[in-house]
């Protein structure tokens, strides 16, 4: 009986090859937008102007790479953790046919210029349509596995994975309720301050579950079990789990401060900022201190020094985020590159990270190999794709500190010390920088995609049988 | 309307809906913790549970540094909504508030300009305009406010005019600068001139007409037909000879082309017209401002001296000075 049952694997492989091919197109397109900002004469069309490309940059590394390796990562842990296959496996494959379609239209009706004008929600209303199907597909198919479950608890990362799930779909819907004028444009159903509002509560949210809540699922099943310890503390992961979710609502007006939102909603989203630094560590401990008793094992495997520096990455983006939530640090930080650095922390730091090395662990579970076909290159991976990032947020922190004091410098005489093209002039550098850093990580993609069709052109694919719950 | 209080809601409620949510949310994270951290834990045991294998999970304690920088943040709320706005309409024992915080910084800074710059407002722009001290004040002003549009060195470009040189459209003196500068300009020219009924073939002799009066090439036969239709439909304002007329319409014999001068873009200012607008600054940046920002200009190299009967131009700036004093 047991060995005919075998999980399903099929919509797992597919999510996985395209989190490594779009996660090579989405940093492709940051290079050259990051190279735009040096030499503006690259934007030689319109629809490869910066200010097109930058939208489909975001999305395609947020929504194409980081949603693919969510999927995939998802339904992999997910079922092995209920002990039962996916649940409607029609419906899962709907998901990955569906969720490319996004893409693809995505990647089309951005350079043409269309676009809904919020940030990271600017696809526009025929294709958010198409989002929230696929997504309660996805809804059905994680919890229906869930409810199929064959062990007596619901394992930590699925508290994650479906906390993930239940509020992006909620955030979506909401953000997106708008009025269609034409079969490619809509307007917002909120007006004024209300608009700005709901539109950072979904950003500051998108950030918070989708590459936060999320990537945790995948670090609470991943970093032990390619570790070989448990999780540190199921205390801490309770704690940490609701403190998470519950203050994470109320962090979006810091992405408003000194605006036409009033001081009271400002001060709120500050004072839940600073709430939100010790749930966020705590899963930084949880995956940290799981290492503890294993510490050798970060000497010689690749895949474990993805993960725990994506964890510390993780840690230092969350303690700095609180910080420039503060209104005196926002004040200097805000509209700066030092933004823009903060982000890339996270991105490249945290989620591109560790979403690199769950890739890794499957890539051979999945395609019928013991491991990937060179642990070599997944080390130079490693230090290529550390460097970049190491480069590319130190650079980002200069150049935002330097332009916001370069911009509120002001004479003796109570005039501007710098004209705002002095500040771009001064930003030159840093940008060179950060492109060399950008271009890093993207060379370290490349080594992985050579590495991932390695390894499956050497393997075939295979789905594991369905392994009978431990009885304690 | 005050904008920093509850009044986009329809009622009082709200009021109290946001204080009461927000201080049972904070205090709630607190009582949450509290809870979570009392109970005993063994160090070091799993809790019993396994999946997939060999996943299971300690059961350590809270560790305590984390306990207390959890604490800490809370505390932090909740002393941070007693002194600053957050609950509602209370506005915090401070009185903070950002548009006060803008005005007090801005008071400061206008302070410090009439300070620095109160002297030279009683002078005429000329004085000032050789004053080093106040043309370096002016630059910072021009690279703030005016380089935008033309330019960090003031040499403009297509469309925005260049200010270092001696052709003016609205006039050169001090005081033409400055009403400039305060009241902005809207110019238009309609298009096909004052005959609508230009057809393109007639379009382009005009347009090779006006290349030959500043000396450009081009084609002789059709600049000989231009030139009889440039009376009717261009010479009303910008004269017979195309010379031009301060603050109606720019002089064609010079070889400054504010859209360019190719046959192509000559015919399509004639056909299509041209609208252009300097935006008004004198609300926005108030006299002592504008009064350094035209000396600026009007020492860039083609500032005209005023001609002789315009001695109550010259008298104009003290008087602006004192206006603002009042």
């Amino acid at each position: 009986m047991q060995s005919q049952a075998t999980y399903n694997y099929g919509v797992v492989r597919q999510f996985a090859v395209m989190t490594v091919i779009w996660g090579v197109v989405g940093m492709l397109v940051g290079v050259i937008i990051a190279a735009q900002l040096i030499w503006p004469e690259l934007s030689v069309v319109e629809w490869l102007s910066y200010g097109r490309l930058r939208p489909l940059h975001t999305n395609a590394v947020i929504f194409a790479f980081g949603g693919c390796s969510l999927f995939a990562t998802s339904y992999y842990c997910v079922q092995r953790t209920s002990h039962t296959p996916l649940f409607a496996p029609a419906l899962a494959s709907f998901t990955f046919w569906g969720w490319q379609l996004v893409i693809v239209l995505a990647a089309l009706s951005l350079p043409l210029g269309l676009t809904s004008g919020k940030e990271y929600a600017e696809l526009e209303w025929p294709i958010d349509l198409l989002i929230a199907v696929v997504w309660v597909s996805y809804a059905v198919v994680f919890f229906g596995t869930i409810f199929r479950r064959r062990t007596p608890h619901i394992y930590v990362a699925n508290w994650f994975f479906g906390g993930f799930i239940l509020t992006v779909a909620i955030l979506h819907i909401v953000n997106s309720c708008e009025i269609p004028a034409t079969l490619f444009k809509s307007y917002s159903c909120y007006a004024g301050v209300q608009d700005a509002m709901v539109q950072w509560w979904y950003g500051h949210n998108a950030v918070g579950f989708f590459l936060t809540a999320g990537f945790l699922g995948m670090m609470y099943y991943f970093v032990p079990k390619q570790a070989g310890r448990p999780v540190y503390s199921y205390r801490l992961s309770v704690v940490h789990f609701w403190a998470l979710i519950f203050t994470y609502m109320w962090a979006g007006p810091h992405h408003l401060h000194y605006t036409a939102l009033p001081d009271w909603t400002q001060s709120i989203g500050m004072i839940f900022s600073l709430i939100l630094l010790a749930p966020s560590w705590g899963g930084m401990i949880n995956g940290i201190m799981t290492l503890s008793g294993a510490w050798h094992k970060l000497r010689d495997d690749p895949i474990l020094k993805f993960m725990i520096t994506s964890l510390s990455f993780y840690g230092m983006s969350t303690f700095e985020g609180p910080m420039m939530s503060i209104k005196t640090v926002n004040a200097l930080s805000h509209y700066t590159d030092w933004t823009v650095g903060h982000v890339h922390s996270g991105a490249l730091g945290w989620v591109a990270m560790i979403a690199i090395g769950c890739t890794y662990y499957m890539l051979p579970r999945i395609f019928g190999k013991n491991e990937m076909h060179s642990v070599k290159l997944i080390n130079l991976h490693f230090w290529v794709a550390t460097i970049g990032v190491v480069l590319y947020i130190a650079s980002m922190w200069i150049a935002g500190v330097m332009q916001g004091l370069m911009w509120r410098a002001t004479n003796a005489d109570g005039t501007l010390t710098y004209s705002f093209v002095e500040s771009v002039k001064a930003t030159y550098p840093f940008w060179t920088i950060r492109l060399v850093g950008g271009l890093l990580f993207l060379v370290g993609m490349l080594i992985m995609t050579y590495n991932m069709f390695k390894t499956i052109a050497g393997g075939k694919a295979v789905n594991a049988p369905v392994l009978e719950p431990a009885h304690a | 309307m005050d904008i920093n209080n509850t009044s986009d809601f329809v009622s009082g409620f709200w009021n109290v809906y946001v204080i009461v949510l927000v201080l049972l949310s904070v205090i709630g994270c607190g009582v949450f913790l509290w809870s979570q951290s009392s109970a005993k834990h063994a160090a070091g045991q799993t809790t019993g549970h396994v999946w997939d294998e060999n996943l299971e999970e300690f059961n350590n304690p809270l560790p305590n540094w984390w306990r207390w920088m959890f604490y800490l943040t809370i505390i932090f709320g909740l002393v941070y909504l007693c002194l600053y706005p957050g609950l509602g309409n209370y506005p915090g024992s401070y009185g903070w508030t950002m548009r006060g915080q803008h005005d007090k910084e801005q008071a400061v800074a206008e302070e410090q300009f009439k300070q620095a710059y109160g002297p030279l407002l009683k002078m005429d722009v000329a004085a000032v305009a050789a004053d080093p001290k106040a043309r370096e004040a002016g630059q910072r002003l021009f690279l703030t406010y005016c380089a935008q549009c033309h330019g960090g060195d003031a040499k403009g470009t297509k469309g925005f005019p260049n200010l270092t040189d001696s052709d003016w459209l609205w006039g050169g003196t001090a005081a033409k600068i400055k009403e400039t500068i305060t009241n902005g300009r809207d110019a238009m020219m309609p298009p096909k001139g004052l005959k609508p009924d230009l057809d393109l073939d007639q379009i382009k002799d005009l347009a090779n007409y006006v290349s030959s009066l500043s000396g450009l090439a081009s084609d002789a036969g059709r600049a000989q037909r231009g030139k009889d239709l440039f009376g009717l439909a261009c010479g009303a304002c910008h004269g017979p000879e195309g010379k031009g007329n301060l603050g109606l319409a720019p002089n064609l014999t010079d070889k400054v082309w504010l859209y360019g001068s190719s046959e192509d873009t000559i015919v399509e200012t004639i056909a299509k017209g041209r609208q252009n607008r300097m935006p008004a600054f004198g609300e926005f940046l108030g006299d002592a401002k504008v009064h350094l920002l035209a000396a600026y200009v009007y020492g860039l190299g083609g500032g005209v001296t005023e001609p002789a009967k315009s001695v109550e131009a010259i008298a104009e700036p003290p008087k602006a000075a004192d206006a603002e004093k009042n």
